[in-house]
Order: C-alpha cells, then structure tokens, then sequence
C-alpha cells in the first residue's frame, strides 16, 4: 500500500537539493530547439514546462545505445583483456510517464532471463524513479489498451500527480521511501485526492487478451502486409520504444587493440536476420513488421508473463510513415481469423 | 482531386495498375503513404500541403514492384525523384503511371520525355527555412560549424530513417552494411556517426533531388538534408548539372571534364 | 619538458607519378622531414575518401592527396576522376566544419623529386604549427557509454 503525500511545487526545489545533496544525479525532460529529451537538471525550473513525452525512451539510462562490454590490447604472443565496468551514477529519473517507468520492467525481464546483465543490472540498480502521471494524451497513447494508465504506478518508485498547488506523492518502493527519508519535511499528509479525476482520459482501443489470444493463428494473416506496405524498415520505432531490447554486439579492433561495443539493434532492419549465407528468414518488411507486433503482444506474454508494450505511442510519433501502432493492433483486433 | 480520384478509379478498373500510390489522412493532422488497390480504396486519397512524403522511395522496393505495375501521385519532389531513378536505371521508362499533380492540377505523364519536358517548365526552388538555414551555416566560422554538427550528430541514433526515406537510397547493399571491410562503424558513436553521414552526403552528391525527405524522417529533428542538399548545389556550382531533371544523365562523380576548374591542388 | 609536437602526415599517393617522384627524393638524396607516411595506391582514382576519413579518424594531424598531373595519369583518366570527386569532397568537409589546413591536395610526377620533398616539408610545418588536430581525435571514441 502506498504511502501518500502532498508536496507543493515550491517544495520541488527543495527536494532537488536534497536529491543532489546526496550525490545523485537528475535526469528530467528538458527542452533544447523545439525538441524534448532527457538531460541533466539541477532545479526544477530547468525542466520543460509543457510536455507529454520526450522523443526518445529513457531506457538508455539504464541500455544505452552504445556501451563498452570489453576492451583488449594484442602484443606478440600476447593478448590483455580488460572487462569494462558499467559507468553507473547515481540517478533519479524525474519526470516520466507512468508508461516509460513500467517499462523498465520488461527490459528487466530480458536482461534478468536467462542471465543476470551486469551492465544493466548495475544502472538499474543506481536508478531512482519519479514518474509523473499525464494530464493529457494525444492520439498515439494507448496505455490503458495494455494494461496501464495515465496515473499507474509500476516502475516509479514515486509517483507525482499533479494537482492544484502542488503533486499528490505517492511513495512506493523502498528507494522512494529512500528519497523521501533525504526531505522528509517536504512531504506533508496526502489529503486524499481522486487522482483519477485529474489524470488524462484515454479510451481503451482494442481487447489486449483477446489480440493475444488470436496472433498464433494469424501469423500468414494478409493485415501484416497490407499494414506494412508503406513500412521503410529503418530503426526509429525500436530506437525510440521504451521496452526495446535488442542489440548487436560489434567488435571494432585493429590488429593492437580493440574493444567489444553492445549497440540497439532493430528487427524492423533487413540485416537482422540476415544469415551468412545470404539467407534471410524474413526476406520482406511485411514479417519484420509482424516480427515487431508478435514479439511485444505474443512472444513476450509467452514467455515473461507480461506484454513487450507500454502503450507510451513513441513508435507512432517517431516513425516517418506514421505507421500508428495504436490504429494498427486494433484493426489486427477486428480481423476474423 | 476529383480528377485525381476518377482517373485513379479507371486505371484500377481497367487494370492498367494494380494499385495507386497516393496520400491518405494519418495521425491527427499528419498524411501518409496510401496503397489503394481496389476502385473502394480510392475514396481514402488526400491532397494537400500535409502531403510531404517522397513516396518515389517505394518504387524501387520489392514489395511494391511485386504488387504490378503501380500508378504513382507525384509532387514535384516525387517527380523529380522519378526521373533521376530512370536516369540511374532503377526504373524503365513506362514502369509506372505517374499521376503528376502541381499546386492541385492533375497531369498523367505516359513517358519520360513527357516527364522531363514537364520538369523542365518549373523553376526548382529551395525550401525558404532550408536556404535560411544553408545561410546561417555558410556564415558560421569553421570551429562553430563543427561544433553545430558534432552537437546535431550527437544525437543520431544510426536507426537510418533519414537513409531509407530517401527515394535515391535503393542500394540492396548499402555501405553501411558491408562488413568486409568495414569501413563506417555501426555503432553510434560519435565518430560512426560523422563518417556515416559524410559518406551518405557523398552519395548523393549529384542524385540528391532536395526534396528534404532525410531530414523530415529524422525523429530527432537532426536537419540532414541540408548536408545533400549542399552536395547537390556544389555539384550544379562546379559542373553545371543537377539531378532530378533529364532521363538521361551521367552522374556527376563518375565522370570529369578535363577543364574541370579548381583552385586548391597545389 | 615535454617532447615539442611531431604531426603524423599520412600520404595517399599514386604508383606511377607522386610514388615514383618520392622514390626519386630519395635516390637523389634530397633530405625532407620524416613525419609523413606514404601509402602507395595504383592511381589517385583509387583514393577514397573514407581512406581519407580512416586516416583522421586513426590519428593523422595532417593528411596529403598526390598523383600524377591532369593528361599524365597512368590510366588516362584517374586523376580527373579524383579531382571532381576532391572538389565536391572539399566542399562538404568545410561544410561539416573539418579543418581544410590539414589536407593537402596535390600532383607530383615522377620526375619531381625536389617538389616532394618541398611539398612534404611546407605540409609539415603548416600542420605542425597548426598543433595535434584535438578537435577530430576528441570525438574518436566519444559517444560510448
Ligand atoms: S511499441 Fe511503441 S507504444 Fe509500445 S512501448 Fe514501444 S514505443 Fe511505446
Ligand atoms: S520488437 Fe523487434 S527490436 Fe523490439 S525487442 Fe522485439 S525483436 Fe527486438
Ligand atoms: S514502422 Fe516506421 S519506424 Fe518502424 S521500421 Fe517501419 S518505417 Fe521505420
Ligand atoms: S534519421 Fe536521424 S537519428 Fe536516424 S540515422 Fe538519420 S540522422 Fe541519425
């Protein structure tokens, strides 16, 4: 059960101090030419004033696009090999939506599989998260048709919500209270308000279990080609999503040295799958595409017991074809099998 | 766009296409590449400023050259594409029907001599924010230049948006790809993303038909098309010839004149 | 004190001409700064510019482009081919803010053994006087988490 709060907006300030006080760095949506992303703030003032999401996911906080897993120098006869070490600051992600924050769990689910991701695990570990619930939408949101909601609380371990004169603060897991015990005079009596009265209204779409449901028997199902005609098969849907796990892993070495990078990776890309042979089990966009949408609403639930989206619309808004993947699952929805 | 419509209804009906690539309504405001492939489809085509996409970069792609012979609406962009894909020898002359549409008028160009001598009655000008930008840019001191691109890389991701919008980056082999040898990383570091887009802006040296697709595709707003762009107009600067005009054209890098003018080789 | 600042100077030259008039340097016993690393190709055609690119971005200060003089080329027309594709090069490197000072483009024949060595000797005190080029290694290996 949470522990609810109220903290004025004056008090945001305060916290922040406190927040760095104790050595932590912030991240927060800031505005830099028009364009919203992540950066490091030291006050409040500094973070955009009126925002829905930033571009990018802030999943590189914890999987950033590029990262060092090894390094290695060659002498004759010998080779040295140096493992790297995660660069993990301490961190509070401030400022999110409640779709970004649940995220971080279905990363958490892939790199804590099968193997425990040092590299991951160590920036996770550091990371500290405020979310803050949606007072609008547009119209690529779709978190309450998977699950979630303009004022969930999975994955933050504070939640914000504002209202009147300040945030309604709900304290949620033991790091929240960690930074609620650094300001504690901050965070005055909840009072009880309906957050879901200020929250964003946003309709459910389409009938996520049933979609589930019905995808293994309609994996040769025309819908895919015909939605992916227009697809171009670059990378902005899985750069940009929240919940995008892949990476390629790329050795750049001369005959001295060299060292081991882990870089995002997509499976819209035709070099993919694309075997040594010249073979490619997905020849054409139509089975990346239907790729992407299984693995996020039938692999994923398979095998995590939990969906590969969010909902957040990243994907839709960054895609230079507007392929809506909102509009899209739920015309998938609709099809009889 | 009634004509536009009642054409495109007669060519499916026909059969003289098996789909016309046009415009539909998107996301909220935004416009979208649009397949119609039946004569019921056809009510769904828009036509309006919001129709910014080169969709002559679909005309080169597997997918859509197995559905049949396709009729294509073409922006003057789009056109211009169009015949530099014949000059480069990605599309026969007849391939498609292009469906020419210039400030609302419908225009069906059957051939690529009418394609040309149709480009040729238009001025091409540059977009006015681009030449301000262009501007900006060429008063900027060298140091700064570097730091306004390294500052605008930083932020590319390689997600190659900005490649795969491009109607003239139909290469199945892209350098980028090829890893033997390697010559442009593919990490997204900073120096894999310098030396990426230097070797795109040198590849469209001479074929880039500035219709500012890349830059458009960017999710991140990086203005990339500025880089070709600048290419394009270097070439037309220093040997006189553009892309996206005549049917038959040598490309610029591959061929010289012996008087070729400079003034920098020592 | 610190050892004063030696350019490395990478040179891209052509077999039949800028190699041969090197080579001459030599066996004429001209002296020339030793900074420079010649890297012999068949023809100035042959010079790409990501060779130009790899060379910086593996540490060059300076870099030198030579072949053989318009109508000399080996293969006819190499050079011409090299020279359009330098121009529109030029270009788009100031364009994305590279430090021009630091590539030269130039045509050494076979007989010009003395240009060589004077051509090696301005591009290396030019480069030298223009210090490390920092500003290209920094982003080698930047962008890596
Ligand atoms: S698939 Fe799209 S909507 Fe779903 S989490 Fe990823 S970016 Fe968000
Ligand atoms: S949708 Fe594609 S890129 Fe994203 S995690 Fe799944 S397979 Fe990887
Ligand atoms: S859906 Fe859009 S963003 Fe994703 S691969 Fe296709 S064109 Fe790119
Ligand atoms: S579209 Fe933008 S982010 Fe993607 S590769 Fe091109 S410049 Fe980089």
């Amino acid at each position: 059960m949470a522990n609810t709060y109220q903290l004025s907006r004056e008090s945001l300030t305060s916290l922040f101090g406190a927040l760095r006080k104790d050595g932590r760095r912030i991240l927060a949506p800031v505005e830099s030419d028009g364009r919203i992303g992540l950066g490091e703030v030291e006050a409040p003032a500094q973070v955009a004033g009126d925002y829905l999401q930033t571009i990018m996911s802030a999943k590189e906080v914890a999987f950033p696009k590029v990262e060092r897993l090894l390094s290695y120098t060659i002498t004759p006869g010998q080779v040295d090999l140096k493992d790297a070490e995660p660069k993990a600051a301490p961190t509070v992600l401030f400022g999110v939506r409640p779709c970004e924050a649940k995220a971080f769990g279905a990363l958490d689910a892939v790199f804590n599989w099968d193997y425990r991701d040092k590299f991951f695990n160590a920036r996770l570990e550091k990371l500290a998260v405020i979310g803050l619930s949606c007072t609008k939408a547009d119209e690529a949101c779709f978190c309450t048709s998977v699950g979630g909601g303009p004022a969930d609380t999975a994955g933050s371990d504070i939640l914000l919500t504002p209202v009147a004169d300040g945030y309604l603060a709900e304290v949620l897991t033991e790091k929240g209270t960690a930074i609620l015990n650094l300001a504690s005079d901050l965070f005055k009596p909840g009072n009880g308000v309906d957050k879901v009265a200020v929250a964003a209204k946003v309709e459910a779409a389409f009938d996520q279990p049933a979609l589930t449901a019905k995808l293994p028997g309609m994996f040769d199902s025309e819908v895919w080609v015909d939605q992916s005609l227009r697809c171009i098969g670059c990378g902005a849907c899985a750069f940009v999503c929240p919940t995008c796990v892949c990476f390629d892993i790329q050795e750049e070495a001369d005959p001295k040295q060299g060292e081991r990078l882990r870089c995002w990776d997509s499976c819209g890309f035709h070099m993919f799958t694309l075997h040594a042979s010249g073979h490619n089990p997905r020849e054409v966009q139509s089975a990346r595409w239907r790729q992407r949408i299984y693995h996020k609403f039938s692999y994923y639930p398979q095998r995590y017991d939990q969906l590969g989206c969010v909902g957040c619309g990243k994907c839709t808004r960054a895609c230079p074809v507007d392929m809506n993947l909102k509009e899209h699952l739920t015309e998938a929805a609709g099809v009889t099998a | 766009m009634e004509a536009l419509k009642q054409r495109a209804i007669e060519l499916l009906e026909k059969g003289e296409v098996k789909a016309v690539l046009g415009y539909a309504k998107g996301t909220g405001q935004a416009r979208r590449a649009f397949f119609a492939r039946q004569p019921g489809q056809v009510d769904k085509l828009v036509l309006d400023e919001a129709c910014t996409q080169n969709l002559a970069a679909y005309a080169t792609k597997h997918e859509v050259k197995k559905l049949g012979r396709v009729a294509i609406v073409a922006p003057p962009a789009t056109q211009r594409a169009l015949i530099q894909l014949m000059a480069e020898r990605q599309l026969r002359d007849g391939d498609l029907a292009i469906l020419a549409v210039d400030e609302g008028a419908i225009k069906e160009l059957g051939s690529a001599a009418a394609l040309e001598e149709h480009l040729a009655l238009k001025a091409q000008g540059l977009d006015a924010k681009d030449k301000t930008l262009l501007a900006k840019l060429d008063a900027m001191s060298r140091e700064d230049r570097w730091a306004y691109w390294q500052n605008e890389f930083s932020r590319c991701m390689k997600c190659y948006a900005c490649r795969n919008s491009c109607p003239m980056c139909y290469c199945e082999h892209c350098t980028m790809d090829c890893n033997r040898p390697q010559w442009v990383p593919v990490a997204s570091h900073s120096i894999g993303n310098l030396e990426y887009h230097m070797v795109r802006t040198m590849h469209l040296a001479g074929r880039c038909v500035e219709c500012g697709d890349c830059g458009r595709a960017c999710p991140v707003g990086i203005p990339v098309h500025l880089l070709t762009i600048s290419a394009e107009e270097t070439v037309h600067e220093l040997f006189g010839q553009r892309a996206g005009a005549k049917a038959k054209l040598d490309y610029a890098l591959s061929t010289f004149k012996t008087d070729d003018k400079e003034s920098f080789i020592r | 004190m610190a050892e004063p600042f030696e350019p490395k100077i990478t040179a891209f030259v052509c077999n039949w001409c800028t190699y041969a008039g090197a080579d001459l340097t030599g066996t004429s016993r001209i002296k020339y700064q030793s900074n420079v690393r010649v890297l012999r190709v068949p023809c100035t055609g042959r010079i790409d510019y990501m060779m130009v690119l790899k060379a910086l971005h593996k540490g060059a200060d300076g870099i030198i482009v030579s072949g053989c003089h318009p109508n000399d080329c080996h293969y006819t027309s190499g050079n011409y081919h090299a020279r359009r594709r330098w121009m529109v090069f030029k270009k788009m490197m100031e364009v994305m803010g590279v430090d021009m000072r630091r590539i030269t483009f130039s045509w050494v024949s076979a007989a010009e053994g003395a240009r060589w060595a004077q051509l090696v000797n301005e591009v290396t005190d030019q480069v030298r006087a223009l210090g490390p080029y920092s500003e290209f290694r920094q982003i080698v290996g930047a962008g890596i988490e």
